[in-house]
């Protein structure tokens, strides 16, 4: 295992939601005439949940079951949840292009069914990116999640990709 | 173990003998491409990159298709920005309004996806290249990026679910009611992260543009890509659109699958995805049973079903006969070569004088762009390939997927049937 880069960890209020969470409704089409993360982010998660938008606070973290991010490839999606100021996302499962795309702009993404189905909307959730442990603060309980090999971790720290091979 | 066809594909583009599930490869690419939505962000990419343009200008495929012709300033900031990177770079397949159609249904047309290619596009139906015996999948912009730049991308390599087609598909069944049965029947992540590889003689009864529909559906059911054997149907049409050398490559008799899937296109039947899962499919028998289900709204094109096949279908249909009282029929030629013929045959004719509309090739209603939105509560039938919360219009409007067929009976009787079902 990599050695963890400035202890890089995740830890807020958790946001709930079920299968196969597509990309229209992360960010809709009607947004898509821009792309810049600010303006996405203010559309994030509307047609699933109008109100995500006005809660969410720095840091927080989405909770999701199976297929997170089907649908369509639009990175506009993993850009909108990231300026929302969400810290991660864990799901049972993630849709292949948003798993890619996500790892890409530098949104920490973990898959782990026991930690989809032991975390509710609304738990204080912390998220440890080097050893893949998961912590429901709120419920004492604590799930192995996949850790994040140290390359993951350097695309995360340098805000994406391209940054990343930039600065390699 | 054998490998399968991806598999071959994806050992030959990485300069391997032999790849096996999983194992993580470099492959060069044959082919990137970028639309008027994803293009931008993965140019502002490539700008940030410290690399010196592209790496092969006519191996980069731009068709500004979603917004397009431009549906507000925004987009048409996004146009120029793709516009502007083609001409810097000088993109040698790079289609303005004029020359575009929805890309994939052009890209093929133009010949520049053939058998053994290895594509990848910043769109989630790049899959449907896979009609024609290539690898190809979709990808987000900064995957885009490094492909632009580098000419190669890391891949997965994936195993495959097997369905094998055998039969003849009765009238009015088409490739949509084959992929919609699919994945009606695996659910829309019963191929995740997945090959999904279509053998059998019934692909013999499938025209290339059901092909076309059933691999470009393949995202739908969470698959990596869709792919078909090569045979002298699929020759043939990449001899008449391409003077690109292809290769063919063909699965080992003793290739591993997840799950193999029979299916009997005879016993297939006109079949409908319900709101709002591609997987939430009825047959028409089902839809029988139901109480009539009114709709607002039809919608005939997308890189799914915007093909000639598709218009010929929809024509027979509508010969001679008249949307209901209050429908909106919207037909969308897929590309200008389509139009152009639907003209010729007289199919533009038809539509019209039954009360449709016809448009320039666009994405627009199928992801909700333009040209069709819905309003609260409205009801649309649609050949397109998504009918998620809010696709189309407002989150409480309602999207039923289905063929040309289907689509253009409904726009006449103004609910929800089949050709049968009209008098």
């Amino acid at each position: 295992m990599g050695q963890g880069i400035n202890d890089m960890n995740a830890k807020g209020t958790v946001f709930k939601y079920g299968d196969n969470v597509d990309t229209d409704v992360i960010i809709p089409a009607r947004y898509l005439n821009t792309s810049v993360p600010a303006e996405l982010a203010v559309h994030c998660m509307e047609d699933i949940d109008a109100d995500f938008i006005k809660k969410v606070k720095k840091g927080d973290i989405i909770v999701a079951e199976k297929n997170f991010g089907c649908g369509s490839s639009r990175e506009h999606a993993p850009i909108a949840i990231k300026a929302a100021g969400v810290s991660c996302v864990i799901a049972e499962t993630f849709a292949r292009i948003f798993y890619r795309n996500a790892i890409n702009i530098g949104l920490p993404i973990i898959e782990c069914p026991e930690a989809a189905g032991g975390i509710e909307a609304g738990d204080e959730v912390e998220v440890d990116f080097d050893s893949g442990v998961i912590t429901n603060v709120t419920r004492g309980t604590r799930f192995q999640g996949q850790a994040f090999p140290e390359f993951m971790q350097k695309i995360i720290a340098s805000e994406g990709l391209i940054n990343y091979i930039n600065n390699k | 173990m054998g490998m399968t066809m991806t598999q071959k594909i994806l050992a030959a583009a990485a300069g391997l003998d032999r790849v096996q599930a999983g194992q993580l490869i470099e492959a060069d690419l044959d082919l990137v491409l970028g639309n008027d939505i994803t293009s931008p962000v993965a140019i502002r990419e490539m700008d940030k990159f410290q690399a010196k343009g592209v790496f092969d200008k006519d191996k980069i495929a731009l068709v500004p298709d979603h917004f397009v012709p431009n549906k507000d300033i925004k987009s048409a900031e996004h146009c120029k920005c793709v516009r502007e990177f083609a001409r810097r770079n000088e993109i040698t397949n790079y289609f303005e309004v004029g020359e575009m159609g929805i890309e994939h249904a052009l890209l093929p047309e133009k010949g520049l996806t053939v058998a053994g290619d290895v594509i990848i596009g910043a769109d989630s139906h790049t899959c449907t290249y896979g009609a024609l015996g290539a690898f190809s999948t979709g990808v987000g912009s900064t995957d885009m990026a490094a492909g632009m730049a580098t000419g190669k991308a890391w891949f997965k390599v994936p195993s495959a679910i097997r369905f094998i087609l055998t039969g003849k598909p009765a009238e009015w069944v088409s490739g949509k009611d084959v992929i919609l049965h699919i994945i009606g029947m695996i659910g829309v992540d019963g191929a995740l992260y997945k090959s999904m590889e279509f053998t059998g003689d019934g692909i013999g009864n499938l025209s290339m543009d059901d092909r076309f529909t059933i691999a470009n559906m393949a995202i739908e059911a969470g698959g990596k890509n869709g792919i078909f054997p090569v045979d002298a149907l699929a020759e043939s049409y990449m001899k008449e659109h391409s003077d690109r050398q292809y290769t063919i490559y063909e699965a080992d008799a003793d290739a591993v699958y997840d799950a193999e899937y029979t299916i009997d296109l005879s016993a297939l039947r006109p079949t409908v995805a319900f709101p709002h899962l591609p997987e939430n499919t009825h047959t028409i028998d089902e839809i029988h049973g139901m109480d009539p289900i009114a709709v607002d709204q039809v919608v005939i094109g997308s890189c799914t079903n915007g093909r000639l096949d598709d218009l010929r279908t929809a024509a027979k249909v509508l010969k001679g006969r008249h949307v209901a009282k209050g429908m909106r029929c919207i037909v969308i030629p897929a590309t200008q070569a389509i139009y152009m013929r639907a003209m010729e045959e007289g199919l533009l004719k038809i539509f019209i004088e039954a009360g449709g509309i016809v448009s320039t090739p666009t994405c627009g209603p199928c992801l909700g762009g333009y040209m069709g939105i819905l309003a609260e509560g409205e009801r649309c039938v649609s050949t397109t390939n998504r009918n998620f919360v809010g696709r189309m219009g407002h989150v409480s409007s309602e999207i039923y997927l289905a063929s040309p067929a289907v689509a253009a009976a409904s726009a006449v009787k103004g609910v929800l049937c089949a050709p049968e079902d009209l008098a």
